[in-house]
């Protein structure tokens, strides 16, 4: 059975996509802090009659993410599918933002995606195979107020994603990026309802969307029907970005 | 270890983990034009060297290898 390592993977859209996953690989599910909701989603894979099983990661320490690798690949032998999902935010204004709010967003979210690949694509070269799927967001693509450096860092692995896509063809490796718009998880937990209908206003299909929107189309990516789609940018945000 | 022991190794590597055809892998054979090995094949068979042998090869001192030969030779000088 091929395994699937997801970075962020006890809550939000990383549960579900460990859920999702969980039908076709086993999962191991990476968390940072929260091991007991990491367990949850683990039992919950397991009960569903799929295998998992969980690690400890700090993507934005290389050491932690190289610790992480040797435990996947001590148990499991490999890592085929790798959805770079962890992601942090330190929301401010520009001219306020501090030096800190931007160097931990960018070295969590893209240079820690970048520990992870790099440590997955030696992995994957081996077997001449591999999928690897980057949760980036719309704000990467049209930016955002007060998002500078999350909208920088999710920008940042779209050209990672492509330029991996061109290294790794020949090696049957494809990887690709979903871009969720508005989705219903602890990260935007914070909208109030004015600003939940302010948002469903602009969308062309009138919700929130729900993290099983995102992990539909990444289970898709992950799978051999995808083989001939690599290197792009796949938005999932109700029409938000036409 | 000797020479030949490092190219018996090497060959093994470029048999099992390329799959190069066994007569191909001579110490005179190019790695690119008589193996044909493109440029991240290159890069697998570094990988594979330094999992091997338990060494680090730095880019710099793969400039000059071209030939399985300048490969063994490499390797046998940092073991």
């Amino acid at each position: 059975m091929k395994t699937a390592f997801v970075t962020g993977g006890s809550r939000g859209i990383g549960k579900s996509i460990a859920l999702n996953l969980g039908n076709k690989f086993h999962v191991v599910v990476g968390f940072s802090v929260s091991n007991e909701k990491a367990d949850e989603v683990s039992e919950k894979i397991i009960s569903n009659g799929g295998s998992s099983s969980t690690v400890q990661i700090d993507i934005s320490e290389s050491n932690s993410v190289d610790e992480a690798f040797s435990s996947i690949e001590k148990d499991y032998t490999s890592v085929d599918v790798l959805i770079n999902n962890a992601g942090i935010t330190k929301d401010n204004i520009l001219p306020r933002m501090k030096e800190n709010e931007w160097l931990e967003v960018i070295q969590t979210n893209l240079t820690g995606s970048f520990y992870t690949s790099q440590r997955a694509i030696k992995l994957m070269m081996k077997n001449k195979w591999g999928r690897i799927v980057f949760i980036s967001s719309v704000v990467g693509i049209s930016g955002n107020q007060g998002q500078a450096n999350y909208a920088a860092s999710k920008a940042g692995l779209i050209g990672l994603s492509k330029s991996i896509s061109k290294e790794m063809g020949s090696r049957n490796i494809t990887s690709n990026v979903v871009a969720p718009g508005y989705i219903e998880t602890d990260m935007t937990s914070f909208l109030d309802e004015q600003n939940r209908e302010n948002i469903i206003e602009q969308l062309s299909i009138k919700r929130i969307g729900k993290p099983e929107d995102i992990s539909n189309i990444v289970s898709f990516l992950c799978s051999d029907e995808s083989e001939y789609i690599t290197g792009q940018v796949i938005p999932v945000d109700g029409g938000l970005t036409t | 270890m000797e020479t030949n022991e490092v190219f018996e190794k090497v060959k093994g590597l470029f048999i099992e983990d390329l799959g190069i055809d066994e007569s191909k892998v001579t110490m005179d054979a190019k790695l690119e034009e008589d193996l044909e090995i493109d440029s991240l094949g290159i890069v697998e068979v570094v990988m594979a060297f330094e999992d091997e042998f338990g060494i680090e090869i730095d880019d710099e001192e793969l400039a000059d290898v071209s030939t399985v030969g300048q490969a063994v030779n490499l390797l046998h000088s940092k073991i």
